[in-house]
C-alpha cells in the first residue's frame, strides 16, 4: 500500500483481511484494510453497520467467532509484534492487560451475578498479579477516577444497582484498571443517553491522556468523530475510503461516502433545511461487491471508471487520503445545497406533490 | 417552546433492595405452602439423620431373638423384623444412608452436569455437538438401567453407589443446563470476560456457571428425590447398600417379602419412609422451580 506511515505506531494494521462463511457465501467483512494508531493518540473507525468496524477490533483481540469467522490475511503488528502470529496463551496475556476493550452495551457488558468490585478486580489479579487488597485498592482508584462517587460502597454492589451512564463508567474503569496502552472502544456510547454520550466521551479523552493510552473509537457518529477523534478512518463495505485528521475530513471531504455521512447529520449551526440528505441506496451486499468501487451504485458522482476499476486510497493532498476516482472534483461541502443525487428528480417532485396535496 | 423548563438530568441510583435470606424464606413459605411443607419435610428429615444415635431406641443393627417379628407396640413402636432388629431404629438410620447416597448423587451429578453443559454452551461448534451425541446416547437408557450396570461394574461400595447413580443424572442436567447456557454465551459480558484476557475454565466456572445458577438449583432438587428413590430401588435388587446397614431399600426385601402377610409392618414402615421422603423432596422441587421460574430467562 502506498500509505504506509512510520513504523513507528503502537498498532500498525496491514492489509487486513477478515472473512465470514455463512451460506449465502463468503463475506469479506474486512477487505484488506491498513490503518495505524500512534502511541497516545485517539483514532476513529467511522462507517455504517456492518460496513466492518467492529470486525476490525474483534480481529486486533483475535475474538472473530470460529469457525465461521477467520482473518484470512494481512498483519496486525502491536508494539512490532504480530497478534495474528502470538500463540492463544500470549494473546490471553494481552487482552486486558496491553489492549482494552470498552463495549457498546453497557447494560449487558457487565456480568450481572457478580458484584462490580469483583468485576473491576479480576484482572488486576490475573494480569498484574495483585493481592485481593492491592486489587481492592486500585479498584477503588478507577473508580475514583472515572467519577463514581463512594466508591468503597459502589465495589459491594450489583451491575443492576447502576445506571447506563454509570455502567459505562464501570466499563471503562475495568477497561483502565490494568493500565492499556491502547483502548478499543467499540461504540461506546451508543447506547447512552445524549447528554451521558458527552461525559462519558469527555472522561475518556481525558483519562486516555492522563494514563497515556491510545484510543480507537469505533463509532457511526460523526459529531463523536469531529469532537474527539485526532484522526480518522472512514470505512465502507471492509474498505477504507477516506483517511486524514478529523479537521480534513469534517471541512474538506473528499469521497463522495464521507460527504453524504456529514450531509445526512443535521445540524444546528446552520438554516434549517426542510429534510436531510440521506444517502440513496443500501449497502451493497459483502458476498456480491461489485467489480469496481462499492460505493458506485450509491453515488452521485461516479463516472464509467469508477464501475470498472476499484480505486485505490491515495493522497489528495498531505496525510489526507481518499480512494475515488473523483476526489479532486467532488464539490466542497458548503458549496452542494441542493443535492445532485442520482435520482434527483424524485426527492423535490415528492416534495412538490405533497406540498399541493396539503 | 421547550426553553421555558430547564430539565435537570440526575444519574438515578437505584435503589439498594437485597432482602435478607429470612424475608425470602418467608415470603417462599407464604407463597407456596405445599413446597413449605415439602421443606419442613426435608428439614426434618436432616435433623433426624443427624441425631439418629440420640433419638433411635435400639441399636439398629442389635439382634434381638426373643422379639423376633413382634408387632407395632409399647416396646417397638414400629414393630421388629425376623432377626428381631428394631424397625423404627432402621428406619432412622437408614435416614442417614438415604441422604448421603441420595445428596451426594443428586449434587455430584448435577454439578458435573452444570459444567458439561456450560462448557458445551461455550465452546459450540464440533465440541459441543459430540459432547451432546454422547449424552444423548446415555439419556437413552432409562435411569435405573445404566445405574445397575455401573454398579455391576465398579462393584456396590458407598462411594461406587454414589458414582454409579450420577452416571444418568449427568446428561439429563447437562442438556437442562446448555440450553440456558446457550443464552449466556450469546451475552456480551461473556464476550467482554474473554476480551479481559481470562482463560476459558474461569469464564466457563466463574462467569457463566452462577448464571445458571437457577435451572442448576431445579435440577438439584429434583434429583434429590429420584436419588432417594434410586437407592432403594438398587438396594432392593441387592446392588446398593448392603446388609447389615440399615437402608430402607433394604428392609423392604428378604424376610420383609417372606412375612409379607404375617409381618406387614416390615416392609410398610420403610415403605411409607421412601414415599414420603420422596414426596417432600419432590414438592420441594416444584415450588422452587416455579418461584425461580422467571429468573430462568438469564438476563
Amino acid at each position: 500500500m502506498n500509505d504506509r506511515v512510520s513504523s513507528g505506531a503502537l498498532l500498525d494494521v496491514r492489509d487486513l483481511r477478515t472473512e465470514f462463511t455463512t451460506g449465502g457465501g463468503v463475506v469479506r467483512a474486512v477487505d484488506g484494510v491498513s490503518w495505524d494508531v500512534r502511541a497516545g493518540e485517539t483514532v476513529a473507525l467511522v462507517g455504517e453497520s456492518g460496513c466492518g468496524k467492529s470486525v476490525s477490533a474483534l480481529s486486533i483481540m483475535g475474538l472473530v467467532a470460529r469457525p465461521a469467522g477467520r482473518v484470512a490475511g494481512g498483519q496486525i503488528l502491536f508494539k512490532g509484534r504480530d497478534l495474528l502470529e502470538l500463540p492463544e496463551d500470549d494473546m490471553r496475556r494481552i487482552r486486558g492487560r496491553e489492549i482494552a476493550m470498552v463495549f457498546q452495551e453497557p447494560m449487558t457488558s457487565l456480568n450481572p451475578v457478580l458484584t462490580v468490585g469483583r468485576q473491576i478486580t479480576e484482572a488486576c489479579e490475573i494480569h498484574l498479579g495483585h493481592t485481593e487488597a492491592q486489587a481492592r485498592a486500585r479498584a477503588i482508584e478507577v473508580l475514583r477516577l472515572v467519577g463514581i462517587p463512594d466508591a468503597e460502597r459502589r465495589l459491594r454492589q450489583y451491575p443492576h444497582q447502576f445506571s447506563g451512564g454509570m455502567r459505562q463508567r464501570l466499563m471503562i474503569a475495568i477497561a483502565l484498571s490494568c493500565s492499556p496502552d491502547l483502548i478499543l472502544a467499540d461504540e461506546p456510547t451508543t447506547a447512552l443517553d445524549v447528554t451521558i454520550q458527552a461525559q462519558i466521551l469527555d472522561l475518556m479523552k481525558e483519562l486516555s491522556r492522563s494514563f497515556g493510552a491510545a484510543t480507537l473509537i469505533i463509532t457511526h457518529n460523526l459529531g463523536v468523530v469531529a469532537r474527539y477523534a485526532d484522526r480518522v478512518n472512514v470505512m465502507y463495505a471492509g474498505r477504507i475510503v477516506e483517511r486524514g485528521t478529523a479537521r480534513e475530513i469534517y471541512a474538506n471531504p473528499r469521497h463522495p461516502y464521507t460527504l453524504g455521512l456529514l450531509r445526512s447529520v443535521p445540524r444546528l449551526d446552520e438554516p434549517k433545511r426542510e429534510r436531510l440528505d440521506p444517502i440513496q441506496g443500501q449497502p451493497p451486499d459483502l458476498t456480491r461487491l461489485p467489480r469496481g468501487c462499492a460505493f458506485a451504485p450509491r453515488c452521485a458522482f461516479a463516472i464509467e471508471r469508477c464501475r470498472a476499476e476499484a480505486p485505490p486510497l491515495q493522497s489528495v493532498g498531505g496525510s489526507h487520503l481518499s480512494a475515488c476516482w473523483v476526489a479532486q472534483d467532488l464539490p466542497q461541502r458548503s458549496a452542494l445545497s441542493p443535492q445532485p443525487s442520482g435520482d434527483g428528480e424524485e426527492i423535490p417532485s415528492s416534495r412538490a406533490q405533497r406540498g399541493i396535496s396539503r | 417552546m421547550t426553553t421555558t423548563t430547564d430539565i435537570a438530568i440526575v444519574e438515578a441510583e437505584a435503589p439498594e433492595r437485597r432482602r435478607g435470606w429470612l424475608d425470602v424464606v418467608l415470603d417462599f413459605c407464604r407463597r407456596r405452602p405445599l413446597g413449605a411443607i415439602g421443606a419442613a419435610i426435608v428439614v426434618l428429615m436432616i435433623l433426624v439423620a443427624l441425631t439418629a444415635p440420640m433419638i433411635a431406641p435400639y441399636d439398629p443393627l442389635a439382634i434381638d431373638f426373643a422379639a423376633m417379628l413382634a408387632p407395632p407396640g409399647a416396646d417397638h413402636w414400629l414393630g421388629t423384623d425376623a432377626y428381631g432388629r428394631d424397625v423404627l431404629s432402621r428406619i432412622i438410620y437408614g435416614s442417614q444412608t438415604a441422604l448421603i447416597v441420595g445428596f451426594g448423587a443428586a449434587f455430584v451429578g448435577s454439578t458435573a452436569g452444570a459444567v458439561l453443559g456450560v462448557g458445551s454452551a461455550y465452546f459450540g461448534g464440533r465440541v459441543d455437538l459430540i459432547v451432546q451425541r454422547f449424552m444423548d446416547i446415555f439419556i437413552s437408557f432409562p435411569l435405573i438401567i445404566l445405574a445397575l450396570a455401573m454398579v455391576a461394574i465398579l462393584g456396590n461400595t458407598l462411594p461406587n453407589l454414589i458414582i454409579a447413580m450420577t452416571a444418568p443424572m449427568v446428561p439429563r442436567c447437562a442438556l437442562v443446563i446448555r440450553s440456558s447456557a446457550l443464552s449466556v454465551r450469546e451475552m456480551p459480558y461473556v464476550d467482554a470476560a474473554r476480551a479481559a484476557g481470562f482463560s476459558h475454565a474461569r469464564i466457563i466456572l466463574r462467569h457463566m456457571l452462577p448464571n445458571v445458577m437457577a435451572p442448576y438449583l431445579i435440577m438439584l432438587t429434583s434429583f434429590l428425590g429420584q436419588a432417594i428413590l434410586l437407592e432403594a430401588s438398587l438396594s432392593f435388587l441387592g446392588l446398593g447398600v448392603q446388609e447389615p446397614t440399615a437402608a430402607w431399600g433394604l428392609m423392604l426385601r428378604g424376610a420383609a417379602v417372606e412375612f409379607a402377610e404375617t409381618a406387614p409392618w416390615m416392609a410398610l414402615f420403610p415403605g411409607l419412609a421412601i414415599s414420603l421422603a420422596v414426596f417432600a423432596f419432590n414438592l420441594f422441587g416444584d415450588s422452587l422451580r416455579d418461584a425461580l421460574d422467571p429468573k430462568l430467562r438469564t438476563g
